[in-house]
């Protein structure tokens, strides 16, 4: 009952700010005026719910790891199959985890925007993935556990028709395919 | 009798001064520049048998087809002066002028006792007064199963077309592409397979591999495409009748952009290994490759000329991609900008070219050219003159030929976000329309003319 009492209020402030404000005032979140508790009042025993400390982020060697903490996409240039200096750090940080993982193995993918044709671009994916994959075995990593492959165009992650999805869109992707616990 | 009401239309012809010299009979020049459709008329074909039904719908797709072409306009039904047109009489010609009509075609649909249909039909010249030989015969009669009759619709309207343009046929053919559904993100491509005009539409692989640039063998009976089948991107046969899927060769790299040569005996195909794509041709039954090019650029997207001996490619050896040609044998060749090279650039213009498609005629190569934000499909001489742009979009992409060479198939996106859709454009850049498909479409390549 107190609840409910509680979200009418909070309604009420919430109408009465929309009301005096001067910018667009149909986006009023009419929602917690229809929160009337129906459910039988106080009597019932309320159920302890356990709080989990705070996550300190993905365990060791997980996939989650390698795609929060280490980056698993390099980005190219328009045309380009070049990498920069962020690409070629982020390639540092995965030769280093692949070293501490010695167990996993990765598919590197070659993606490019939609605004190149078809099969010059399964071309150039194929040259993008291949140029993280020298880098990598560069720094040390085992060409026996990269694998490569070209998508061309046709794996966009970002949907958009747009300089910035395009940007997105033209990528190497390093995919983890086994040898991880998680 | 037939003779003499020849005679006596012609003397009549002669006598009022209408008749024109036999050098002037109806005759389409497809090339010309100010191009004005020529008038023709296709009564419903007259039928004996119970199907009505099936008569009209021939006479609609011989009808459809011809108006399809931009060459001719089909004349108002409504406006028909002579109700009893019979297809073994002669036309009352007179009726047929007043309504400015060049071409008359008179048909007739019967059902026959096996259970089959046969449609006969005549060509007439309405100003020459005089009917149009087609093969050395006044006519023709077509004879098929029911289920079949749209083949028929469309050997009449090709023996129509090619009798008055003097172009080879290219109605009856199919039309192989990608169908594509689901978001942006999560495309399902399905290879799929229709007739020249939409009709018959099929899907040929089920969308659990992403499959790519399906084209067809001379034969029409196979298409060699790539699939992502098994997670590996390799080309494949696919044989229509049976719909068994063979993997090509024993490529370690991927292997993509295939392409029959003329003769079918082999495919062209580009391999990529450790970053660089070569293109190598495979000979179907030793199933041995030699490899045709061999540099650190991209070399891709082989097409053969008719003759056998040379390809045209994409290439980014020069910086962009751009087009170039060679010899099968990898000869030297002298080459449009001076000296001798095993591979000659034709392309020179702004932007980049990609996807050559080599014309049927030999003459020309068909291209997809991508400049200020937008893309184009055109055309240029094997030696790199006379580059003409017939459309722009975009997107316009991945261009291939009628088997007669006079019209282009490719796709378009209209607008950014917007699906491909399957379009065709006439050798002149004109007539430029949009072939229905169920879903979006890409990728098409047209059949050869259907045995």
């Amino acid at each position: 009952m107190k609840s409910s009492l509680k979200l009418t209020a909070a309604a009420a402030v919430l109408l009465s700010l929309g009301a005096c404000a001067s910018k667009p005032k149909p986006v009023v979140d009419t929602t917690p005026v229809e929160v009337v508790d129906t459910t039988p009042t106080v009597t019932e025993p309320v159920e302890t719910e356990t709080v989990a400390p705070v996550a300190t982020g993905p365990a060791a060697g997980s996939l989650e790891d390698f795609r929060v903490n280490v980056g698993e996409r390099v980005y190219y240039d328009l045309d380009s199959y070049r990498l920069d200096a962020d690409d070629q750090e982020i390639l540092k940080r995965q030769a280093a985890w692949l070293s501490s993982y010695p167990g996993v193995r990765i598919l590197v993918a070659g993606n490019c925007d939609e605004r190149g044709t078809r099969e010059y671009n399964l071309a150039l994916g194929e040259r993008r993935a291949s140029v993280v994959k020298d880098y990598l075995i560069s720094l040390g990593v085992d060409p026996s556990r990269i694998d490569t492959i070209s998508y061309g165009k046709e794996r966009p992650i970002a949907a958009g028709s747009d300089e910035q999805s395009w940007a997105l869109n033209r990528n190497g992707f390093t995919q983890i395919v086994s040898g991880t616990n998680s | 009798m037939k003779r003499i009401l020849t005679a006596l239309a012609t003397a009549f012809l002669l006598a009022t001064g209408l008749a024109l010299p036999s050098a002037a009979q109806l005759q389409v020049r497809v090339t010309e520049g100010n191009f004005t459709p020529v008038p023709l008329a296709i009564p419903d074909f007259q039928i004996s048998g119970t199907d009505a039904a099936m008569a009209k719908q021939i006479s609609d797709v011989v009808r459809a087809d011809l108006s399809s072409t931009g060459l001719f306009e089909m004349q108002n039904p409504s406006s028909f002066i002579q109700k009893d047109l019979a297809i073994d009489v002669q036309p009352r010609f007179a009726d047929w002028k007043i309504i400015n009509t060049d071409g008359l075609v008179v048909g007739a649909y019967e059902e026959l006792p096996d259970g089959k249909i046969a449609v006969s039909f005549r060509l007439w010249d309405v100003y020459a007064g005089e009917v149009m030989r087609i093969n050395g015969q006044p006519g023709r009669r077509l004879t098929t199963t029911p289920d079949n009759w749209r083949r028929i619709a469309h050997k009449i309207a090709d023996s129509i077309y090619t009798r008055l343009t003097g172009e080879d046929p290219y109605f009856d053919t199919r039309i192989v592409y990608i169908a594509e559904t689901g978001p942006k993100l999560a495309r399902v491509k399905r290879l799929a397979i229709m007739d020249s005009d939409g009709a018959n539409q099929q899907y040929l692989t089920p969308g659990r591999n992403t499959v790519l640039t399906p084209r067809f063998s001379p034969s029409a009976q196979e298409i060699t495409y790539m699939s992502y089948e098994g997670g590996k991107p390799r080309i494949y046969l696919f044989n229509i009748e049976t719909g068994r899927q063979e993997l090509l060769g024993n490529f370690p790299g991927m292997t993509f952009a295939p392409r029959f040569s003329r003769d079918g005996e082999s495919v062209l195909l580009t391999q990529a290994q450790r970053g660089n794509s070569d293109i190598y041709i495979m000979n179907l039954r030793t199933r041995e490759s030699r490899r045709l090019t061999d540099h650190p650029a991209i070399d891709t997207s082989p097409s053969m000329s008719p003759d056998g001996k040379s390809i045209a490619f994409t290439s980014d050896r020069g910086g962009s991609p751009q087009i170039y040609v060679m010899n099968v044998d990898g000869s030297p060749r002298t080459c449009p900008s001076g000296g001798r090279d095993s591979a000659c650039r034709i392309t020179f213009g702004r932007g980049n070219y990609s996807t050559p498609v080599w014309s049927p005629r030999g003459d020309l190569v068909a291209f997809t050219k991508q400049a200020g934000g937008k893309f184009y499909i055109g055309v240029i001489g094997t030696d790199g003159k006379g580059e003409r742009l017939l459309t722009e979009a975009y997107l316009d992409e991945g261009p291939d030929w009628s088997p007669n060479g006079r019209v282009i198939v490719y796709f378009r996106e209209s607008r950014p976000g917007d699906g491909p859709q399957l379009m065709s454009v006439d050798l002149s850049g004109r007539n430029e329309r949009r072939l229905p498909t169920q879903t979006d479409a890409s990728d098409p390549a047209w059949s050869p003319i259907l045995q």
